[in-house]
């Protein structure tokens, strides 16, 4: 009798033990998680090399974050974009990474603490190549007839239509609500998202969608459909980097200092063109799968750093509003 | 007594569950904030285009509601049950549909533009309100059919061989009652709205409350802001809901034997017009959305079934729910309680909820449980809306009766007032279940990958450029949610005794 | 005997002040000009009406606070009698309990009921498939089931034609009598209590008289009433 209750026992704190394998917690976007994104072959890809076990939550990662404080559960966050990062950073909740940067491959200099790029694209705007001719400057866009058909995103709910708002902001300066003021005629409407706005594109309701350079890349490559296209100006294009970055009073460290490193490795990035169809952040250029390979790329890229992003904004905002408002 | 008790404990539940995650959000947020002037004038179009929306809705409801009321025809429960169905689809499936249809590239213009007519440009302020009374025009006709329903046919027979007025004799008293309560609903549902604003508003003059909200929320993680607007919301639902309660008093008509309605007055020509016309607006968007999802559904990937099980369940579970808590709460003072659950954005509810769960438990753990309770929340007003009446009826009729034979409780309820409500019970259920299914909901801040419903998948598939299949998934959650309803509201109206 | 002691019932600006004794297991019935008050006083007896001063006895027990279930007193409405969606089985069933689906020896009893009140063989049909006599007969079947002492009737049967009419009344009297009910009745033809009637109590806007013998009260009517019998 002794000797069966403390073989049951023994048994039963074996069990436990091995059930607390590893678990790492990934605070990530939507997109991340579903089938069709980045998030499943990363997580396989991860824990074939770690012996633990990475768990996705998904949902609206900085206001999850600031919302659960200390309290929060995550590890690692990915998917956020400078255009918000500054709130994340002074939130405290976020540590410093200890990756080696030199690997980036991006086209600007990158030396933050806290932040890993992993992946990136441009604001663009991309239209359908069998009916319309293209652009090659902004000037072009906002000097066309009133009869092309522009679909853009609001910069108050949208992170692409913010990044569009300061896009113009960086072209035009002071003269931006001008610009805004030439392109509203053109503007069918404004969208609440990304999604909505590429789904009016693709029904016919506008001829041109704010989207980004790498856009195009899908319909390339999964449909074999050569008929959208990246319009590349001249003044250049608005830099848009997604970043991830370990939590600070993360229960397992190590682990997240290892999946820290493993974001910036070819394995990681090898998976990042066709999953979210951006460009990868470290990885050569002839490593990329050959429909990016061939993608036009804008020569100039425009860029605000943290700091400047957050203080421009309103201003940037409020001349899209005043201008389409009249 | 027993009943009023049970009342005033169930409506106080559905005030706290509404009141209280506010109140966590404003916690947090550290008070109140004045708002600015960008968000007085966002207040001053949404109830612009609510109030405008609802009055539309409502209008146009009544002689398509009087025409099904007295013309029978082959399909016509079908039409009715079909025709609730834009009410219930995700917002962005309908606005697509809609575009499809009056869009700048929809199916009317290219008819309009070889005629040399002038193109209908639908973006704009009059694009909110088409959509929104696209929305809500079935549930205005189902509630003021409802009252018809209600009108015994023995009264009709006597107006009939008096020769006498029957509208203002019977049908006016009857709308007087039901129309206010309809309105009132209907305004509060617009107040909330967001993407239908902007995307058919045209751009930042159509600006929502709603929108201010989201932006506060997510960009800014400004909780005070946004719990100061969900505030004001909630004023404006209580407000609204309050003068239409007040306005639709009246005395209810008295008890018939329950025959069919047979009626002698009215042009079959105009009816059969109204009929059609309200069938081509409400169907065609939909029938778009069709053809497009069914060349989508070979790209749907296997998961979509799990989504659809899931979706199913919070919707039988959010039917459940509500019904439960709909029956003490039909009373009046219950009606405004509820109205409070649309009127507050989802966003901050589902924040109050986040707050207020977080410190004993893991949020994702909870994600289908609250996701339902949100949704018996948002369902409870029109469930109330739809109930009441009918409720309010049995109880005039029979409520004397069952007291003097010592029923009560829940042998009053079983024997008396329940088999009287089956036909609104059905469709209350009915609805419910498919708001339920179609609701993107709070998942997103407790949501775990792998447990996504119907609607969130959808979201997924646009996301990564996959339109086809995200139509295709729209087709699979139109069809499951208007099966759901199918089901309820035929098996309420099957030997349904009103 | 129910006892009406200084009794005052009041619904909303309305109110009948009522002070009476009715002697029990007697017809008594209740006439006056419309809206005086006849239906306010059964419905005060029965208790739906709320008794705003005295007190109300039943062979000596105070029911002025009892809830209408409680009190000694089964009630026949103007309407509304019976519930459509049930069968007259079901609908006189309920007499006996709070259920639906009733046990061998009460269909018996509902059976023995129905065949009293010459309703054989209806127990399966449903109100609707009836005329206004049987659905007559149907009510009166539960209402003489309930087995309680006092019997209200409210212009049960002013629908139905003057010989149908007669003939429920005599039929109800009869059973009731039969059983030892007491019989209170409202009726808005003076002739439906010279029929059954043991005596009248009249009712003039906001008061109710104590009741006077049928005969005394037709022939030399209180002066209240001189105008109403014509």
């Amino acid at each position: 009798m002794k000797k069966t209750l403390l073989t049951v026992a023994g048994l039963m704190f074996a069990s436990v033990a091995a059930a607390e394998t590893n678990v790492l917690t990934v605070y990530a976007p939507d997109y991340f998680g579903s089938e069709w994104g980045p998030g499943p072959s990363i997580e396989a890809a991860f824990e074939a090399q770690c012996e633990c076990d990475l768990q996705y939550q998904t949902g609206d990662v900085l206001p999850r974050l600031l919302l659960e404080g200390e309290r929060t559960e995550a590890d690692v966050v990915i998917g956020l974009n400078t255009d918000v990062t500054k709130r994340a950073r002074e939130s405290g909740l976020l540590g410093e990474h200890s990756v080696d940067l030199s690997v980036l491959t991006l086209p600007i200099e990158w030396a933050d603490d806290v932040f890993v790029p992993f992946n990136y694209s441009h604001t663009a705007f991309i239209y359908d190549n069998t009916k319309l001719d293209g652009f090659d400057s902004f000037e072009d866009l906002l000097n066309a007839p009133d009869d092309v058909r522009v679909v853009i995103q609001d910069p108050r709910s949208s992170i692409s239509g913010l990044a569009l708002v300061l896009w113009v902001q960086s072209v035009y300066g002071d003269e931006a609500e001008a610009a805004w003021g030439r392109l509203a005629p053109k503007i069918v409407t404004v969208t609440q998202g990304w999604s909505e706005a590429y789904g009016l594109f693709t029904d016919g309701e506008a001829d041109v969608v704010l989207s980004f350079t790498t856009s195009p890349a899908y319909h390339i490559i999964a449909e074999e459909d050569l008929t959208k296209s990246a319009a590349i100006f001249d003044e250049g294009h608005y830099f848009f980097v997604e970043l991830a970055a370990k939590v600070a009073g993360t229960d397992n460290p190590e682990l997240a200092d290892q999946f820290m490193a493993f974001v910036l490795t070819p394995e990681f990035q090898s998976l990042i063109p066709t999953t979210n169809w951006s460009f990868p952040a470290a990885l050569p250029i002839e490593q990329w799968p050959e429909g990016f390979q061939e993608l036009p790329q804008p020569e100039t890229v425009l860029f605000y750093s943290e700091d400047e992003a957050a203080a421009l904004r309103d201003g940037a905002i409020e001349a899209w509003r005043v201008a389409l408002s009249q | 007594m027993a009943r009023s008790a049970f009342s005033i404990s169930a409506a106080l539940i559905v005030a706290g569950l509404i009141i209280g995650p506010v109140t966590a959000v404003l916690w947090r947020g550290g008070g109140f904030t004045a708002l600015s002037a960008a968000d007085v004038s966002a207040l001053k179009f949404t109830i612009w285009q609510a109030f405008w929306s609802a009055l539309i809705s409502v209008v146009l409801a009544i002689p398509v509601a009087r025409a099904l009321a007295r013309r029978a025809f082959w399909g016509r429960s079908a039409l009715i049950s079909v025709m609730g169905a834009p009410f219930i689809l995700p917002v962005i499936v309908a606005i697509l549909g809609l575009l499809a249809v009056f869009g700048g590239n929809g199916m009317l213009n290219l008819l309009l533009s070889p005629l040399g007519l002038p193109r209908l440009e639908i973006y704009g302020a009059q694009g909110v309100i088409l959509a929104h009374v696209f929305f809500n025009l079935p549930l205005a006709v189902r509630l003021i059919l409802q009252g018809w329903l209600a009108v015994p046919s023995e009264r009709f027979r006597v107006a009939a061989s008096l020769g006498a007025p029957v509208f203002w004799l019977l049908e006016w008293p009857m709308l007087r009652r039901v129309v206010p309560g309809a309105f009132a609903v209907i305004f509060v549902i617009c107040l909330g709205s967001f993407a239908v604003a902007l995307t058919l508003g045209g751009g930042p003059r159509a600006t929502t409350v709603e929108l201010a909200i989201y932006q506060a929320f997510k960009f800014d993680f400004d909780l005070s802001k946004a719990a100061s607007l969900a505030v004001v919301q909630l004023c404006l639902g209580l407000g609204a809901g309050g003068l239409a309660l007040f306005l639709s008093r009246g005395d209810l008509l008295g008890a018939g034997f329950d025959r069919v309605v047979q009626r002698w007055d009215g042009s079959k020509v105009l009816d059969a017009v109204c009929i059609g016309f309200a069938a081509l607006f409400l169907l065609a968007p939909l029938v778009a959305v069709a053809i497009a999802g069914v060349t989508g559904l070979i790209d749907l990937p296997s998961s979509v079934w799990g989504a659809a099980v899931r979706s199913l369940m919070i919707a039988l579970g959010a039917i459940v729910l509500t019904m439960t808590l709909a029956l003490p709460l039909a009373t009046k003072a219950g009606e405004a309680a509820s109205l409070l659950g649309i009127s507050v954005s989802g966003l901050v509810l589902g924040t109050g909820l986040f707050l207020i769960v977080q410190p004993f438990v893991r949020p994702s753990s909870v994600a289908l449980p609250v996701t339902m309770v949100v949704n018996v929340l948002m369902a409870l007003p029109f469930v109330l809306r739809i109930l009441r009446p009918g409720i309010e009826a049995a109880r005039a009729d029979f409520g004397r009766l069952g007291q003097s034979l010592g029923l009560s409780g829940f042998a009053l309820w079983r024997i008396v007032y329940l088999p009287r409500v089956r036909r609104p019970m059905g469709f209350a259920a009915g609805l419910t279940g498919a708001l339920a299914m179609g609701d993107l909901g709070v998942i997103t801040l407790f949501s775990r990958p792998g447990e996504g419903t119907l609607p969130l998948m959808m979201y997924d598939l646009m996301g990564r450029y996959q339109m086809d299949a995200a139509y295709g998934a729209a087709l699979v959650l139109v069809v499951l949610s208007l099966g759901v309803f199918w089901v309820f509201d035929k098996g309420g109206r099957a030997h349904a005794v009103v | 005997m129910l006892w009406c002691k200084d009794a005052e019932f009041s619904q909303g600006a309305y109110s009948l002040s009522a002070g009476l004794q009715i002697e029990a297991g007697k017809v008594t019935a209740v006439i006056g000009p419309s809206g005086a008050g006849k239906s306010t006083l059964l419905g005060g007896i029965a208790g739906f009406v709320p008794q705003t001063r005295g007190a109300l006895y039943w062979k000596g027990v105070d029911i002025t606070t009892f809830a209408p279930a409680k009190r000694p007193v089964s009630m026949l409405f103007q309407d509304n009698n019976l519930f459509p969606h049930l069968s007259v089985m079901q609908n006189v069933a309920l007499a006996l309990g709070p259920k639906l689906k009733p046990g061998a020896t009460d269909r018996k009893r509902v059976e023995q009921m129905l065949g009293l009140v010459g309703l054989d063989g209806m127990a399966d049909r449903k109100p609707a498939e009836l005329s206004g006599g049987q659905q007559s007969r149907a009510a009166l079947a539960r209402a003489l089931l309930q087995d309680r002492d006092v019997m209200l009737m409210d212009e049960p049967f002013s629908a139905l034609g003057p010989g149908l009419k007669a003939e429920m009344l005599d039929l109800s009297v009869a059973l009731a009598k039969e059983a030892g009910r007491t019989v209170v009745m409202v009726t808005h033809d003076p002739s439906d209590a010279a029929r059954v009637a043991d005596s009248i109590i009249g009712v003039s806007p906001n008061k109710a008289w104590p009741p006077i013998a049928t005969q005394s009260f037709l022939s030399d009517p209180p002066a209240a009433f001189v105008d109403y019998l014509g």
